[in-house]
């Protein structure tokens, strides 16, 4: 395999195309998502007419700001299986992408403060176990294994009762996966076209024909909206409405440390979740902040709040520096699972409601969105996640799984 | 973080608040002629504007009263507030300032 030197300044790995008047298909959004999509449109469906219109640079949304989580230990058939694709999928393409994006399968642990959490941990390891996923219930000893540094002392506050665990799980480097899906994609043709914001839709009747855009008018066979965070604004520009409500999600990092922390350590309860960079930064998330914001930024006290959280499961942060905070903008859904499929406008297709967890199912997400804009129909792995859920009622409720935050 | 000045209380920081969402959502006058869609729309389906958007909080941390706020949500910046009582303010999307009166920046 070749070495891209991960972590060094990469050379350009794809052109800087002009938009063309007309393609087959055009995705709005250049993060992880877009990108996915754009991947498994051109090898799978053997479409490479098509675009990435980006507003502004290459997977500098949220692609840029999440904390790399991957696992797939969610508690329904219909997210397991589209979850546990996704990280079938990871274990395959820094090999078929000839890119190593340090995807690290250490590991994660959901801890259990709560007789409520461990029941609801250890149904979740059932049903994960069911759809062949793999899930193990620890006891605050063996948590203590597999992450020494975790405080499991009972005379705390919320004490660590036990955990799910999920050893296939881990985490990745962000910014490489979308140079790597870049890559590829440029190589099969496909044009990625950044600071390229799309300011309208172009409509014959019910169908959308193109967009518009700050680069001027591009006519489309199939459209996706790939937009996260801006999934709102671009269906109000559509002409419909989608169940999502926009919200800044913060993470931190700190100082480098040496290596202290082997696995990733997620808890609902006191609200944290922590993994230690392969450089040697912990990178700390929690949920989201309560308003409604675009601004790519939050409130101070929700980080405080999260670094007190983790300074209680982990007293060896006491003396640790914070580094950085930022925030991207998550679009999150009524029950915390994502919208995939045709919208109200013909040709029209969403990927959308990923919320605060959607990184780790950027292959599965990509390999159905491409399935559903090919075909125009939507892939097994997508078809209970359509908009007309909210309306039949068969929600899939997520909020136990998706915990802190993914 | 935000603050926001309570219409009884007066200014008060963000942590003694909590968000209420999308305001002025009146409940369904006759729900059991709600079609399915129309239940959607009504339990899920809220404005996500980006821009100025009038929305619920309430003081918890004080008078644990419920009241409106008219706020930015590119930049974060409180436009107006108003009582439930209050009509929305006029609000220029263009500019996000308030055009008239109701509340204070
Ligand atoms: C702080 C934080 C931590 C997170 N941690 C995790 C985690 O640990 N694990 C996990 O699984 N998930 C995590 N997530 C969630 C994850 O990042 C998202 O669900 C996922 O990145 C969304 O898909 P995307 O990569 O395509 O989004 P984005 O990278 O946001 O891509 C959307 C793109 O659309 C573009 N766009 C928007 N409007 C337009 C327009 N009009 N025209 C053209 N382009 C437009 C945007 O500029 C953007 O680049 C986290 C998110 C945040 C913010
Ligand atoms: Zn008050």
């Amino acid at each position: 395999m070749s070495n891209p030197f991960p972590g060094e300044h990469p050379e350009w790995l794809w052109r800087d195309p002009d938009p063309k008047s007309s393609y087959d298909a055009v995705i709005i959004g250049g993060g992880g998502h877009g990108l996915a999509t754009a991947y498994y449109l051109a090898k799978n469906h053997g479409m490479t007419n098509i675009a990435i219109v980006e507003k502004g640079w290459l997977a500098g949304g949220n692609m840029a700001r999440n904390t790399t989580i991957i696992r797939s230990n969610y508690l329904w058939d219909e997210s397991a299986a589209i979850y546990e694709h996704a990280l079938k999928l990871w274990e395959e393409l820094p090999e078929e992408l000839d890119y190593d994006f340090l995807f690290s399968q250490r590991g994660v642990l959901n801890l259990a403060h709560s007789l409520g959490d461990v029941r609801d941990s250890v149904r979740r390891v059932e049903a994960n176990r069911l759809n062949g996923v793999d899930a193990e219930w620890l006891t605050p000893e063996e948590v203590q294994k597999v992450c020494p540094i975790v405080n499991i002392s009972e005379d705390v506050r919320y004490p660590v009762l036990g955990a799910t665990f999920q050893p296939r799980a881990g985490i990745a480097k962000h910014d490489h996966v979308a140079w790597a899906f870049a890559r590829a994609c440029d190589a099969m043709g496909v044009d990625i076209i950044q600071n390229c914001e799309v300011t309208g839709f172009i409509k014959d009747g019910n169908r959308v024909v193109g967009v518009e855009t700050t680069r001027g008018r591009i006519n489309a066979g199939a459209v996706g909206m790939v937009a996260a965070g801006h999934s709102s604004v671009l269906a109000d520009l559509a002409g419909f409405r989608l169940p999502v409500q926009s919200h800044p999600l913060q993470a931190l990092v700190s100082e480098l440390y040496e290596p202290v922390h082997p696995t990733v350590v997620m808890s609902n309860y006191v609200h944290v979740y922590v993994s230690q960079a392969h450089k040697g930064e912990l990178v700390m998330g929690a949920g989201v902040d309560q308003y409604n914001g675009y601004g790519q930024r939050g409130s101070f006290h929700v980080i405080e709040h999260q670094m007190a959280a983790a300074l209680e499961l982990f007293p060896i942060f006491g003396r640790a520096h914070l580094l950085r905070t930022w925030a991207g903008i998550v679009d999150v859904c009524p029950d915390a699972s994502p919208i995939m499929g045709p919208t109200p406008v013909e040709n029209l297709y969403v990927n959308a409601g990923w919320g605060t967890g959607g990184f780790k199912a950027t292959p599965a997400a990509g390999w159905a969105m491409a399935h559903t804009m090919a075909t125009g129909e939507a892939h097994e792995l997508n078809k209970p996640f359509g908009l007309e859920r909210f309306t039949t009622g068969h929600l899939i409720d997520e909020h136990g799984a998706a915990g802190v935050a993914h | 973080m935000l603050q926001i000045k309570c219409p009884w209380c007066g200014l008060r920081d963000e942590t003694e608040y909590k968000y209420g969402g999308q305001a002025h959502v009146a409940h369904p006058e006759d729900p059991a002629v709600l079609t399915d869609e129309e239940w959607a729309e009504y339990l899920f389906f809220r404005d996500n504007p980006k821009g100025p958007f009038a929305e619920r909080w309430v003081h918890g941390g004080g008078c644990r009263r419920w009241f409106n706020v008219v706020r930015d949500t590119r930049t974060y910046e409180v436009l107006a507030v108003y009582t439930n009582n209050e009509p929305r303010p006029e609000i220029s999307l263009a500019l996000g300032s308030v055009a008239a009166a109701g509340g204070t920046p």
